[in-house]
């Protein structure tokens, strides 16, 4: 409120409202096999690029360095290795259910055995010992599976099957 | 003085829903306009995208489609605005010197939003957005502006969608050609007063692309240039209600920059071509005035004379206009674009004879807050 004697004013804020912006996403031909086929077969594709041979996961249509489209998927393991992570101890709003995840959890980008690129998802454990870069991981799928990224429930780490020799870092080189 | 040229030009088909994805929609525009320039990607030396996030539903929108860009190791600069003001800074860009070609490419998909909650974000938060204002409800304040200040009549706005409809038929990159009559326009259903269905655009998804070069770039094309002769940008007020909505001084100060740096005295006899940005209807006979095609308040009048129809003196919107097609912010580029082949000779069954000048025009904020004027010539 204002009070005019003394010449002070209360300050004030307008909300944006409830209002909210709805968009609809394309995944195009690709991006929808991907979705429907860890949704009905619980396996992973990637977008094999004719020019450079290098395989995309999540599949897209252009590869940047050749600048060419790709057409051709092909599949790649469920399994694969930490190229980066970080145990979350401050959450955020969940996009999908519009409340705070509950913290501390495990956040990873996994490159997929067979494939170039790494894919970002959860990890099944918050254990500083064992979420490292370099160790291995396996898909968990949900029951419930409706064609979106989420059908992944997480990663599970399985340090037990640690690939001897294997890649240690992150490089699509 | 340094020149700059449109070596190549793409358009994807411009449709209502789409089901590509951005990256299709940008690589298929790209590859038309390095197929129609006779170059490679690897000719490129900077790239420039254009896009809008609230459109996109995603930040940083511009740099999401920079694979099928080709921006892979090249400098990606944006606008974020109508794509003619993408293609006036890419002009500059390579105009500066830095680069000696560049490409500039626009995408939408507004099949993928709410237009009116979109549009609705783009007026002031505190005390307009709650009044549900959105793009044709502004558009509709600055028609019955027009024709208070004119007299034009809703059968003068009606005669410009009958005539774009009909252009586009010819158009085979646009959804909406048709054969309307006065009377159908009319008696289409009231969107928001004066405006019906028929005086508004659609919304549409797609994109497009130009190649531009200076005269060291453009040896490394097949094509023959399209030489930019003038370009010209000018903003009016961004809050409509510090404007006189029926007045078009910005488009008077961008054209006649534009006309200025072309040598051109009196546009309606020297130009060939016009590509305008008819959002609205009633906007093209406004644009008319803003251009200096006709007088203030004759922009009916110019209209009515048949000059602006296909075998007129002056067609406008051979291309069926942004009335036939709207992919916001690419509708500008897509304007331009129809320039280059018309004064190429390569504008197929909507080619205005023997056009060697045009001007493309774009506008961007609210009831064409901004104006963007290019005018090429071979
Ligand atoms: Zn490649």
């Amino acid at each position: 409120m204002a009070d005019r004697k003394t010449g002070q004013t209360e300050l004030l804020y307008v909300t944006s409202g409830d209002m909210y912006q709805p968009y609809s996403y394309s995944l195009g031909r690709l991006g929808a096999e991907f979705l429907n086929t860890i949704k009905e077969e619980k396996r992973f594709l990637g977008a094999r690029c004719p020019g450079c041979n290098r395989v995309y996961v999540p599949p897209r249509s252009v590869c940047g360095r050749c600048h060419m489209k790709m057409e051709e998927l092909v599949p790649v393991s469920d399994e694969g290795e930490i190229v980066a992570c970080a145990i979350i101890e401050f959450g955020f709003v969940d996009p999908n259910t519009g409340i705070a995840r509950p913290v501390p959890y495990g956040t990873a980008f996994i490159r997929l055995d067979g494939a170039d690129t790494a894919l970002p998802h959860f990890l099944d454990s918050v254990d500083r010992e064992k979420v490292k870069v370099g160790a291995r991981v396996k898909a968990v799928f949900e029951e419930t599976r409706t064609g979106k990224i989420m059908d992944i429930k997480h990663f599970a780490l399985i340090d037990q099957y640690r690939r001897p020799g294997g890649s240690n870092g992150f490089s699509v080189e | 003085m340094e020149k700059v040229a449109v070596m190549g030009v793409g358009q994807t088909s411009f449709e209502r829903e789409k089901d590509d994805t951005f990256e299709e929609m940008v690589f298929e525009a790209v590859q038309a306009a390095l197929s129609d320039a006779g170059g490679k990607i690897g000719d490129i030396d900077n790239v420039l995208t254009v896009s809008n996030d609230f459109w996109d539903g995603r930040t940083i929108s511009s740099m999401s489609v920079m694979y099928a860009a080709g921006a892979w190791d090249k400098d990606v600069s944006t606008v974020e605005g109508d794509g003619i003001f993408g293609a006036i800074y890419g002009a500059m860009r390579t105009l500066a010197g830095s680069f000696d070609t560049t490409l500039v490419v626009a995408h939408a998909k507004g099949s993928m939003g709410r237009m009116n909650l979109i549009t609705n974000g783009m007026f002031d938060p505190i005390y307009q957005r709650p009044l549900g204002i959105d793009a044709t409800m502004a558009a509709a304040l600055q028609a019955r502006c027009y024709m208070e200040r004119t007299g034009a009549t809703e059968e003068d706005f009606a005669s410009v969608s009958v005539k774009n409809h009909r252009n586009g038929c010819r158009n085979p990159h646009v959804h909406l050609g048709m054969e309307l009559s006065i009377e159908d326009v009319l008696r289409s259903r009231k969107i928001s007063d004066p405006l019906k269905l028929y005086d508004c655009s659609p919304i549409s998804d797609g994109a497009a692309a130009v190649v531009l070069a200076n005269e060291r770039g453009a040896k490394r094309f097949a094509q023959k240039p399209a030489w930019i002769r003038g370009m010209g940008h000018c903003s009016d007020s961004y809050t409509l209600g510090y404007r006189d909505l029926a007045n078009t001084r910005a488009l008077q100060a961008a054209s006649r920059k534009a006309y200025g740096m072309a040598g051109i005295a009196d546009p309606l006899k020297e130009l060939d071509v016009v590509e305008l940005y008819d959002a609205y209807s009633y906007m093209e006979l406004l644009w008319y005035e803003g251009l200096g095609l006709a007088a203030e308040g004759r922009g009916a009048e110019l209209m009515m004379s048949g000059a602006t129809c296909m075998g007129g003196d002056l067609p406008v919107n051979p291309s069926g206009g942004v009335l036939s097609a709207h992919p916001v912010l690419v509708a500008g580029l897509a304007r331009l674009a129809e320039a280059v082949l018309q004064v190429r000779g390569d504008a197929g069954e909507r080619q205005v004879a023997g056009a060697k000048t045009a001007l493309a025009h774009g506008i961007n904020g609210a009831c064409g807050q901004a104006h963007g004027v290019i005018v090429i010539g071979t």
